[in-house]
């Protein structure tokens, strides 16, 4: 690598190539350090399937509207109004003109179809998911002459004064340097550094899954906070779902997911209930239950259904435990049997009349006098086969950050840093503290990402 | 269908199931999401449902190296394969088609123009042109059978293949749909219009689709061109050889022309395309049948170039001869996915219908 970059991108996912494009436009070379293999780029973004996107009137895939206000009103519901307003709103206002440059771009959509969840009003759902997204930048970065380096690991972005100077980088077991004019960081969180979400957890991390990339290492997130970076955002903090117990380690991705709660209940290994599954429905439900499971014994939980619920969730990827008595399910599952029974007839005995259940909505069939109540789909267990899912911490990302500016800038105590930009979960912190909204990042990352591209290219560029 | 692909098969589709994003690139996704889980003939309809446009493989983010290993397209390829070679009647001459395709192909080609050569030796007939070589008579009396022949052997596999899917009473409006469907080829557009990722990894392109119609309707344009000549014949008393400016001529050119470049198209592509994203097994097979076709088509166009020379008994030979062998081998070899798919696109628009 002799060859002089106007550009370095750290990263190799969506953020990262709504910069690289950008930048390429604007006349910049440009190159792309990915950690991963080629099979694997793409960073969690190969995961998602969505953006949220501010619009007045139809656009795209898109029906009806939604507006500026809206859409940060439900940014606000899920972070408890912990958002910087000023980013925030700038995602907001920039998304309505980001999906008609996705498309140029060569992004693909779905029509509305399916409707497995309703979003077709605020999120444009990518045709064949996040990776096909990705590809399709690849495939335009590579038109705009874009070099990609695959399984780069960029060790350390050396700070001198408020100028990043080199980029150091290990490639097949070599070391590298280079000396773009500008940098535009894009690498994603923490939350496959298992190491790293020890410190912040404890043991009880050591039991965590993790739902996206195995590549989200925080490498670069780190080296720059050690050299007096500035972020944004509480490390002790990360987005947890509860997943399939029998997920993968990394990766698992949308296929992990468990849809059954609010029609179940859920037990730790002591066959006991610990929180009311009926409280809520997707997606606040599935936001609480990985910190849920978490708080558990050895971080593990069991969903019980009976075959009356069986269809009423989207299918897993994973069958689930099947038995034809309690006894043979705790035989099965490994959960204490007397114990199991008694909380499942205790359970059933506080359910009244299920006339009024329905399963989309807050039906209020709830239990009498049982703790903790479930105050939403409380239908007694009673219907063999009996079906149990086990349930785990999934981690999908963290939320500590760079801090940056309007214009996706980095800076230190001293003031900005005049050649390095961020853009996408490493600086998404900014805008979600805790909690998620679907479809939100992707939309960060896009924005930011074609704010830090144009920055960039326009320093280089003089 | 062999158990362990039948049990991949299921492993994979459950896998699907659950993440669903493919669901708007072709026919397949949404069929599957009617399922909770997977018979043998639910299996059997999928697989010929899917058209190897290979787009859900490239979008899939659970392809090698990652461990759950999807392929669907290749898992959907075995099982159609399996499919055909266990409906096909009589039993045990597609998987040996399927197989050595090429070379099979080529022995029958040799094959029939020996045959021709010796009817030929054996009768010398009288008449113009074609029939200077051989006689009408001698014509029908080969090619009527080997045409009825591959319609019944295809009848009693289709019956096989609507009894394994559980398919219902056609009624015009389900043909009607999978015409349509067919006539655009519109589980090739990749849901976007783009067409498949068939050529060169995630890269979208129609050619494929083009090339395929290409194909599909220069077929039909020269199996006109046959028709109309038949009625020529016997109905209107004008026997041929037909000028150019006549009604089995005018079809029959373009389809000719249309064929050749398909093939050599879907050759090309086919070269290009990753084998491990479909049946390795019956490459070969495919690639003969291709062959086969292109070898039809172009012999057809020299018959119609070099009629007047002394290249026309051994051109009429070779043509007939993969002609035949074209007729007799279509219930064992790729001709037999039309039949299927179509029934495949019937049973879908059932399905839909019922939803």
């Amino acid at each position: 690598m002799n060859k002089h970059y106007d550009l370095a991108v750290i990263g190799g996912g969506n953020a990262a190539l709504c910069a690289a494009i950008t930048a390429a436009e604007l006349g910049a070379k440009v190159i792309i350090l990915e950690t991963a293999p080629k099979p694997y780029r793409g960073g969690n973004s190969r995961h998602t399937r969505d953006i949220r996107c501010m619009h007045r009137g139809p656009l795209g895939p898109l029906e009806g509207d939604y507006s500026e206000d809206e859409y940060y009103e439900d940014l606000l519901k899920v972070t408890g109004g912990k958002t910087n307003e000023q980013l925030a709103r700038l995602v907001i206002r920039s998304s309505e003109s980001a999906l008609p440059w996705m498309q140029k771009h060569g992004a693909h959509f779905q029509p509305p179809l399916s409707g497995t969840l309703s979003l077709t009003r605020t999120n444009a759902f990518f045709l064949g998911g996040g990776k096909s997204l990705v590809n399709a930048y690849y495939r335009t970065a590579d038109k705009l002459g874009v070099d990609v380096l695959y399984r780069a690991h960029v060790k350390h972005l050396q700070l001198k004064g408020n100028l990043i100077t080199r980029v150091d980088y290990v490639y097949e077991g070599q070391q590298y340097q280079i000396e773009p004019s500008s940098v535009v960081v894009a690498s994603g969180g923490f939350e496959a550094n298992l190491e790293w979400l020890e410190k912040v957890w404890g043991p009880a991390a050591e039991n965590f899954l993790i739902r996206g990339t195995p590549y989200n290492r925080g490498v670069v997130l780190e080296d720059l906070l050690e050299q007096g970076v500035q972020s944004v955002g509480d490390p002790t903090q990360c987005h947890a779902v509860a997943i399939d117990g029998r997920a993968p380690k990394f990766d698992g991705g949308i296929v992990t997911r468990l849809d059954c709660v609010p029609f179940s209940i859920v037990v730790n290994k002591e066959a006991q209930r610990f929180y009311d599954e009926g409280e809520d429905i997707w997606p606040k439900r599935y936001a609480i239950w990985g910190r849920l499971v978490a708080q558990q014994p050895d971080q593990v939980a069991f969903a019980i259904i009976d075959s009356k619920s069986l269809k009423m969730f989207m299918p897993s990827a994973f069958p689930p435990t099947e038995a034809n008595t309690l006894e043979e399910l705790a035989e099965k599952t490994g959960l204490p049997s007397e114990k199991l029974i008694d909380t499942i007839a205790t359970f059933n005995s506080a359910c009244s009349s299920s006339e009024a259940f329905h399963p989309t909505e807050l039906d209020g069939v709830t239990t009498t006098g049982l703790t903790p109540e479930k105050t939403n789909w409380a239908r007694p267990i009673n219907e063999p086969p009996f079906y149990c899912y086990s349930l785990r911490t999934g981690v999908t990302f963290t939320y500590l950050a760079l801090k940056i500016d309007e214009n996706a800038q980095c800076s230190t105590a001293t003031g900005l840093v005049k050649n390095l930009w961020a853009a996408g979960e490493t600086m998404a912190g900014s805008i979600l503290s805790q909690g998620y909204l679907a479809g939100l990042g992707m939309m960060i990352g896009t924005v930011f990402g074609r704010i830090a591209g144009r920055e960039a290219a326009n320093y280089a560029n003089g | 269908m062999q158990m362990d692909n039948l049990e991949e098969a299921r492993r994979q589709a459950e896998i699907c199931n659950a993440c669903r994003y493919c669901e708007g690139y072709c026919a397949v996704f949404p069929a599957l999401q009617l399922h909770r889980s997977f018979s043998e003939g639910t299996i059997t309809q999928l697989a010929n449902l899917c058209h190897n446009c290979r787009g859900c493989y490239y979008a899939c983010q659970y392809t090698a190296p990652h461990e759950f290993n999807i392929n669907i397209p290749q898992v959907m390829a075995e099982a159609r394969q399996k499919s055909w070679e266990s409906f096909a009647w009589p039993g045990g001459i597609a998987r040996i088609f399927q197989k050595r395709g090429s070379l099979i192909a080529l022995a029958t080609i040799i094959g029939f123009a020996v045959i021709f050569y010796v009817i030929r030796a054996l009768k010398p007939s009288g008449g113009e042109g074609f029939y200077a070589v051989i006689s009408h008579a001698t014509m029908t009396g080969i090619f009527l059978p080997a045409f009825l022949y591959p319609l019944f052997s295809m009848g009693i596999s289709l019956r096989r293949y609507w009894r394994k899917v559980g398919g219902e009473e056609i009624t015009w409006d389900h043909f009607r749909r999978a015409l349509i469907s067919a006539g655009k080829l519109k589980n090739l557009s990749g849901g976007h219009g783009d067409g498949c990722n068939f050529e060169e990894e995630d890269r979208f392109s129609n050619q494929r689709r083009y090339a395929h119609q290409a194909v599909l309707y220069g077929f039909l344009l020269c199996f006109a061109a046959t028709c109309s000549g038949a009625v020529m014949y016997y109905f209107l008393n004008m026997p041929g050889p037909y000028p150019i400016f006549s009604i089995p001529k005018l079809l029959g050119i373009p389809g000719g022309l249309l064929i050749l470049v398909g093939c050599s198209k879907l050759i090309q592509l086919k070269l290009k395309a990753d084998p491990e994203l479909g049946s390795a097994r019956v490459w070969s097979g495919e690639m003969g049948f291709v062959g086969l076709l292109l070898f039809i088509a172009l012999s057809g166009l020299l018959l119609f170039v070099l009629g007047g020379t002394a290249a026309l008994p051994l051109l009429l030979d070779l043509h007939l001869g993969a002609v035949l062998a074209f007729f007799l081998l279509t219930p064992y070899t790729k001709m037999a996915h039309g039949f299927y798919r179509m029934a495949a696109l019937i049973r879908d628009a059932q399905m839909k219908t019922e939803s």
